[in-house]
């Protein structure tokens, strides 16, 4: 990666250096005091910490309610995988056919869910699932929450789709390959690492969402959903024990997921 | 396999000799059709699924902000009345202030602090710079609900920061002024959003050519002129992508205020989330939806404005 290089001063350098290292300090002590705060023993929460212990995750095990939360919010994030992918590849693959005024504007509208808040997309369905006569489930919330991250989609893979070599399709084509044939062994291995890099993307974002999920769910909550609920009866020592397994999981995710979708050449 | 496969050199010898090439605007038709007929089902699937999926349901909240409430049913009509309650009274008056005015504040803190971030890394940071880049990443997956609610253990009564000031001595009482109200809302709105920002800035300063500045500067431009007249006008795309999409979700944001404002500090999305729950009026909280959609759309048109002109500019 060799970007511009800015007017450099010593001084700039300096001052420009410690003002990173200063948002970086807001963006990651947070996250830290969080981790700190759940191997806390004390139920209340003091700094320094005194004693350190597991207590709050082995409760976390036990705690039956949660688990069924962990569980729907599993089965919410692959369905939600499931589902993006196959809408937002076809989509994808559509948009990149389509030139001028006309795909801008589709793009554009499809980029909404993301641009628009969420609470506004949420109630969008519920109303629409209320004049179907359609109950809440977790089937709500996962068409809900498909609604919403299909953009993440087809965003990433037209971004690849767009480096990929479309001499190589055309040639796969002229040489007698029909189009499936020429989808599965040309084009989705050019794609394949956006492809799995934002399913991986999309499986965090779910596991994470609540505003959607707020207005779709029926009676099975969602993680999120049962954290929010822990919420409004008071801070526990729990929650941070969740807080951090969920904040660990995503990092794990978001470095394997950016690191394919980063990937300058496909494969 | 398919049929097709075996009869590939065939194919290619054929094109090898001129005599047997079949007739040219026959298959070049052919071939514009069949392209054609694939290039009108992909326009019909996306235009079936931004119908469907996107355009009808914003569309239903418009349709529902017209409907009335009566008692404990909700029945078609065609009346203002929600918007005149919306929009005419001082309590949501009020209501919508406090979202516009946290939304800009966070807006032009998360703006400033994330452009001078993105700065850093594209201009100074060198080795550092892949490893920085993904730790700016990293928080804008991670879950908005955890990272709001880290404040709230931060700047709490008995959070870690009243004890530090405690300890230290440089107050004798816990602060109750740095939680439940407006500052502890932008506070975590900003440090959700601030890698918002910071993104799409860095993607613009990447881009920009090294001959460009160095070009400037051999003209004699001192740093502050190039940076105004050279580095800052190819960025403003993208600073202007990352602070309309910070403005629209802080401003339509619920659970940073349930969380951490306080009595005084209610925003638009909790009145909104209010009708749709306890309060059941639908009709209401689509009318104050279609508020947020409005300042939405307003937004998003002066951001392409703003973007179409700076392209003009150049």
């Amino acid at each position: 990666m060799s970007g511009p290089r800015a007017p450099r001063s010593r001084a700039g350098h300096v001052a420009f250096g410690g003002a990173a290292a200063a948002i970086f300090a807001f963006l990651y002590l947070p996250l830290v005091v969080l981790v700190a705060f759940s191997f806390q023993e004390s139920r209340i929460l003091s700094w320094p910490i005194e004693a350190w212990s597991l207590h709050w995750y082995r409760l976390l095990f036990q705690d039956r309610e949660m688990l069924e939360a962990v569980i729907n919010s599993l089965i919410v994030a692959s369905s939600c995988v499931a589902i993006t992918t196959l809408i937002g590849v076809p989509l994808a693959l559509g948009l990149r056919r389509l030139r001028g005024r006309l795909a801008n504007g589709f793009e554009r509208a499809l980029l909404l869910p993301l641009i628009v808040p969420q609470l506004i997309t949420g109630l969008a369905l519920l109303i629409i699932l209320h004049r179907l006569g359609i109950g809440l489930s977790l089937l709500t919330v996962i068409l809900g929450q498909s609604l919403v991250w299909v953009p993440i989609v087809v965003t990433q893979v037209l971004a690849r789709l767009q480096r990929v070599n479309p001499n190589l399709e055309q040639a796969s084509m002229d040489l007698g390959g029909n189009r499936l044939q020429t989808f599965f062994l040309i084009t989705l291995p050019g794609i394949r690492t956006a492809v799995i890099g934002s399913a991986l993307l999309v499986f965090t974002l779910s596991f994470d969402e609540l505003p959607v999920t707020f207005f779709l769910t029926g009676s099975r909550n969602t993680l999120p959903m049962h954290i929010w609920s822990m919420l409004r009866i008071g801070i526990t020592p729990e929650i941070n024990a969740i807080a951090t397994l969920t904040v660990g999981l995503s990092v794990v995710l978001i470095i394997v997921g950016i690191r394919l979708l980063t990937r300058t050449r496909g494969r | 396999m398919s049929p097709a496969l075996p009869s590939r050199p065939a194919a290619a010898a054929q094109a090898a000799s001129p005599e047997a090439i079949p007739p040219v605007p026959a298959t070049a038709a052919y071939g514009r059709f069949r392209r054609h007929r694939l290039e009108f089902l992909c326009a019909g699937a996306v235009l079936l699924y931004v119908t469907v999926f996107i355009a009808l349901p914003y569309a239903m909240v418009g349709v529902f902000s017209f409907w009335k409430k009566s008692l404990y049913t909700i029945r078609p009509a065609f009346s203002l009345a929600n918007y005149a309650q919306a929009l005419g009274s001082d309590v949501y008056a009020t209501v919508i202030g406090n979202s516009l005015i946290v939304a800009t504040a966070v807006t032009l803190v998360a703006g400033v602090l994330g452009y001078v971030l993105a700065y850093y890394l594209a201009m100074y940071a060198r080795r550092s710079r892949n490893l920085l880049f993904f730790l700016l990443v990293v928080p804008l997956w991670t879950s908005f609900l955890l990272r709001a609610y880290i404040w709230t253990i931060i700047l709490g009564r008995e959070g870690i920061l009243n004890t530090l000031l405690l300890r230290m001595g440089l107050v004798h009482q816990p602060l109750s002024l740095l939680l439940y109200n407006k500052f502890s809302i932008c506070l975590a709105l900003i440090y959700i959003f601030l890698p918002f920002v910071a993104l799409p800035v860095y993607a613009a300063l990447e881009k920009i050519p090294r001959s460009y500045i160095e070009a400037s500067r051999d003209l004699g431009a001192p740093p502050a002129s190039t940076f105004r007249h050279v580095i800052f006008p190819l960025t403003v795309p993208g600073l202007v992508a990352g602070a309309t999409v910070v403005f629209c979700l802080s401003f339509g944001d619920f659970i940073t205020p349930k969380l951490l404002g306080g009595s005084s500090d209610i925003m638009i999305a909790n009145v909104i989330i209010e009708q749709f729950g306890a309060a059941f009026n639908w009709p209401f909280g689509s009318a104050l939806a279609i508020v947020v959609l409005v300042v939405v759309f307003a937004l998003l048109g002066m951001a392409a404005m703003l973007a179409r002109l700076t392209g003009q500019s150049r």
